[in-house]
């Protein structure tokens, strides 16, 4: 078993081409970016708010709590290192504004240049062929198959795989209810959208961008149509989404050049219309994140592939209403969701809005998500949604499902930022402090080694294997992590995991003084005292371990950025020396008990009964009362 | 050679239980001298707690080594030099006064023969600052609340709280030596003393387990207070302490003489040192501080001093915790 753990550590590690640790900022170096705030004009941001805004920015980096960056206020400005050169995405992911809010859709309409669709779309749900959502019909298993020349065949499916592409809905149905909640549920979408979203999903992870752009690419000829439809999401009517899209959406073309056309005004400010006529979201400029809504104004906006704009109604829910979000697999299904909790006011909020838009005419059975000014998707609204809880769908991948889930949860930017500089930086350590930590590192396992061997002479053998083979498995398991969950080691770490090699050292030593008790009492064949020994400290170390475990895991979720990632880190080795200690110590011991060497207590042994218990003999008779 | 073998066969016999009171005194100056010590110098907060100011400039032909001495060379304590881009250079200090500022400047000017204007100056906020410092106490309060829950379930309260307070003991003196020291509190060092919290805890942990296996068999007929049995449970993990203690030790001795005498301040230095402090401290506290004061909650349960009355009267058993080790020794030897 130990074997297999070695090797498929090792294994994951071959696979994976990565062979040393990831190391944090102090050893690697990083990126180190200031933000400078933009307010009207240019006027120090108070500074409560600039605090709050580091807290955020720290949180945001630090999310994965094992990342080990940092965060620090220089005046107005906000510097950010982060472990690791080119960090410039998880930089653009920390300092967006990530301003959350709902808001009705009054009106829709399609791009009118679809030529930028190909190179800039950029995030989640503007994929038409996204993840359609019947995720709960069975044959959504991903069969890998390239989406690419089903959707060109099929256009017509298309506006009805954008409307279920993203839809919002309770997520208590979500397990076996297809997406369409309460709408007809033989509104199973096409080949075409399943398609689709296998077409993603064999990237799953990999590269959403990537795969987000070559979608769009080939949705682009049918965008081209679409738009001819005017109000081309009003083609999908909650009741039969089938049946409509796709005779009813080629059928129905209304004048494309009439901005308005198809589109019902009413409660509409001629404002906000009129910006909407405007409103050219096939140029990126005007989708750009970072815009400042006013939630109690209406609004146009672009979807973040500027393939749709929309008129929207003012924000009823807003991003502080949102209590934590998560980031997941819908069960049963490839489908990446994020899944929202509200807080007890904006659950109570949120089922009105719901509610609402339930029961409005299309377009305005839609709630969009808009993130800093830009919609990130829009759904219709399958049932009103009370209870708090809300998923939403459309087109994740688990990169973009999880960073939407994070900006939600770790809150939003009160300020907008600039990057004003980007700056690699190396390690805050010198290399003179690596190089001497490595080598006082070697020196000491050195002397550990020399006086386990002079101490437990042949036991000592076994405490030295004992430790290699924890060094390797925490060296496996570190790698391993960094690559998969990045986990970065600092200084800090690599002194600690030393360290608990001398914790890891303990368990062995208790487990060796019991053995020699056991046969200091020189009742027992060493074989039996191996056995009656182990039982006995198995228990001590159990328990010590525990509580190691238990400093641990409090640790890693209350404290934050670099003692997190050593909390992390201490948890880990606690369960590298259970296991080394359960799958190695152990039987490797009862295994040498079966030899002369060992069982006769030669003095080199560490197990000589003469040298261990001269006087001992008196002490076993004295004790009556006792044994 | 004689310790050393008597220590090998496990023939050692210290009663640390009996000497308590030369135990609280020690510890109880300790621990006042190290509050005085926090209350009138108070910790040397690194630059990650009290902000700092960064010099950046661009120097090609320079080293890290070269940019930390000329920092240090003007009167700056702690310098963090790190490489920006190709050549440029960052060098963060602690918070420096107009006059050092500009002293600096100029230093580095002259130094790395950039003009003075090219050296900028940028004041920096601690990175670790108040709400994160919040976090980590809140972390600790919690944590320590659930080790006092999972040790009363494990043990008994009594011994999570001996537990505790030789946890806070062994606390409150590293941070005692690190204020009179004047020795720089970085996040390193505290998490030094991260480690020295589960250090301490889990070497108490395993001579408690010891304890609660010996005292389990006191009863009505045993020759043994509370005090002996506890003592002899001490002495027979002593080895064990002593031995885990030191091989922990080693590696961190060995960074902490490397980090102190080959590479002078650094983040080596605070880190090893904490935890050499911090380990030494904890291996008394658990031998000299946590198991006394266990006996001291522990005698006054009517059960045991039942027992130790009817020894002391009937001579049996000695002075109370006082000189019970003699055959005691012996008891726990076999007890194994």
């Amino acid at each position: 078993m130990l074997l297999a753990l070695i090797l498929a550590l090792g294994g994951t590690m071959f696979l994976q081409s990565a062979y040393t640790p990831k190391l944090g900022l102090d050893l690697a170096g990083g990126t180190t970016v200031t933000l400078t705030p933009v307010t009207q004009n240019n006027a120090s941001p108070p500074e409560e708010i600039l605090d709050r805004a580091v807290n955020i920015i720290r949180d945001r980096v630090n999310g994965t709590g094992i990342s080990d960056a940092e965060v620090a206020k220089s005046g107005d400005n906000i510097i950010i290192s982060i472990p690791g050169v080119g960090q410039n995405e998880a930089i653009k992911l920390v300092a967006t504004t990530a301003e959350l809010r709902f808001r009705q859709v009054l009106a829709v309409a399609a791009t009118q240049a679809p030529q930028d669709l190909a190179t800039n779309a950029p995030t989640p749900g503007g994929t038409p062929s996204g993840s359609a959502s019947p995720s709960a019909s069975p044959s959504a298993s991903p069969t890998a198959q390239p989406s690419t020349s089903q959707s060109i065949t099929t256009p017509s499916a298309s506006p009805t795989g954008k409307a279920l592409s993203s839809a919002l809905t309770a997520p208590t149905q979500s397990a076996s209810a297809p997406a369409q909640g309460s709408a007809d549920p033989s509104a199973k979408p096409t080949a075409t959208q399943k398609t689709g979203q296998t077409g993603q999903d064999g990237k799953t992870g990999q590269d959403g961008k990537t795969q987000t752009a070559q979608d769009s690419k080939t949705q682009t000829g049918q965008d081209g149509k679409n738009q001819e439809q005017g109000g081309k999401k009003g083609q999908e009517a909650k009741s039969s989404p089938t049946a409509k899209a796709t005779p009813s959406a080629q059928a129905s073309t209304p004048p494309a050049q009439d901005p308005n056309a198809g589109i019902d005004t009413t409660g509409i400010d001629p404002a906000v219309l009129q910006q909407f006529n405007k409103l050219d979201c096939s140029n990126p400029a005007n989708r750009g994140q970072g815009v400042q809504d006013d939630p109690a104004k209406q609004y146009a906006a672009c979807e973040t592939d500027g393939s749709y704009k929309y008129v929207l109604d003012v924000a009823k829910v807003v991003g502080t209403d949102i209590d934590t979000a998560s980031a997941g697999v819908r069960q049963g299904t490839t489908e990446w969701v994020v899944q929202l909790d509200f807080k007890s006011k904006g659950a109570g909020e949120w089922g009105k809005l719901t509610t609402t838009a339930y029961n409005s005419p299309e377009p305005r059975n839609m709630v969009a998500v808009v993130l800093d000014g830009v919609v990130i998707t829009a759904p219709v609204i399958q049932s009103p949604i009370p209870g708090g809880r809300a998923e939403i769908t459309g087109g994740f991948d688990q990169l973009s499902a999880t960073n939407l889930a994070d900006q939600l949860k770790y809150g939003a930017l009160p300020l907008k930022f600039n990057r004003s500089s980007v700056d690699t930086v190396s390690s805050t350590l010198g290399q003179d402090q690596l190089e001497g930590g490595l080598i006082a590192g070697v020196i000491g396992l050195g002397l550990v080694v020399l006086y386990c061997l002079l101490y437990y002479r042949g036991l000592g053998i076994v405490a030295v294997l004992s430790l290699v083979v924890a060094t390797v498995i925490t060296y496996t398991s570190v790698v391993v992590l960094g690559h998969n969950a990045g986990f970065r080691l600092s200084l800090p770490h690599i002194i600690g995991l030393v360290v608990s090699i001398g914790i890891t050292a303990d368990s062995f030593i208790v487990y060796f003084e019991r053995i020699r008790d056991e046969m200091k009492e020189g009742r027992r064949t060493l074989r039996a005292a191996v056995e009656v020994a182990w039982v006995r400290a198995r228990r001590t170390i159990l328990i010590a371990d525990a509580v190691m475990f238990i400093a641990a895991i409090v640790l890693y979720f209350l404290a934050v950025g670099g003692v997190a990632g050593f909390a992390f880190a201490m948890g880990l080795t606690t369960l590298i020396d259970i296991v080394v200690v359960f799958l190695f110590t152990k039987p490797f011991i009862a295994l040498l008990a079966r030899m002369k060497f060992f069982a006769k207590g030669h003095p080199l042994s560490g197990l000589d009964a003469e040298r261990m218990s001269e006087t001992s003999s008196t002490g076993r008779t004295t004790t009556p009362q006792e044994a | 050679m004689g310790l050393a073998r008597r220590l090998y066969r496990g023939e050692i016999d210290v009663d640390f239980v009996g000497k308590w009171r030369l135990w609280y005194s020690l510890s109880g100056l300790l621990l006042a001298i190290s509050l005085a010590g926090l209350l009138v110098n108070g910790l040397n907060l690194g630059v990650e707690f009290k902000g700092g100011t960064i010099f950046s400039f661009k120097a090609t032909q320079t080293s890290v080594q070269e940019v930390r001495e000329a920092v240090l060379d003007e009167g700056v304590h702690q310098v963090i030099v790190q490489q920006a881009g190709t050549d440029g250079w960052r060098a963060t200090t602690e918070s420096l006064s107009e006059d050092t500022r500009a002293q600096v400047q100029s230093a580095i000017a002259k130094d790395f023969n950039v003009p003075v204007d090219q050296v900028s100056i940028q004041a920096i906020g601690p990175s670790w600052g108040g709400e994160v410092s919040q976090k980590a106490w809140i972390g600790l309060a919690v944590f320590m609340l659930a080790i006092i829950l999972y040790l009363s379930m494990a043990f008994e309260p009594k011994m999570a709280l001996a537990a505790i307070v030789a946890l806070i003991h062994d606390l409150v003196i590293t941070a005692g030596i690190y204020a009179w020291s004047g020795f720089e509190v970085t996040p390193a060092t505290l998490l030094g003393f991260l480690t020295i919290l589960g250090y301490s805890l889990y070497d108490a942990v395993v001579v408690f387990d010891m304890i609660k296996e010996v005292t389990a068999k006191l009863g009505h007929t045993s020759k043994q207070t509370y005090s002996m049995a506890a003592n002899n449970a001490l002495n027979h993990t002593l080895i064990r302490s002593l031995n885990t203690s030191l091989v922990a030790i080693l590696p961190v001795a060995a960074i902490l003489f490397i980090g102190t005498t080959v590479l002078g301040a650094g983040t080596l230095k605070d880190l090893s040192l904490s935890l050499f402090v911090g380990m030494i401290v904890g291996t008394y506290s658990s031998l000299c501080v946590a198991t006394p004061l266990l006996v001291t909650l522990k005698e006054r349960e009517p059960k045991y001093q039942a027992i130790a009355r009817r020894l002391a009267s009937t001579g049996g058993g000695g002075k109370g915790s006082g000189k019970g080790s003699k055959g005691s020794k012996s008891a726990a030897v076999a007890k194994g």
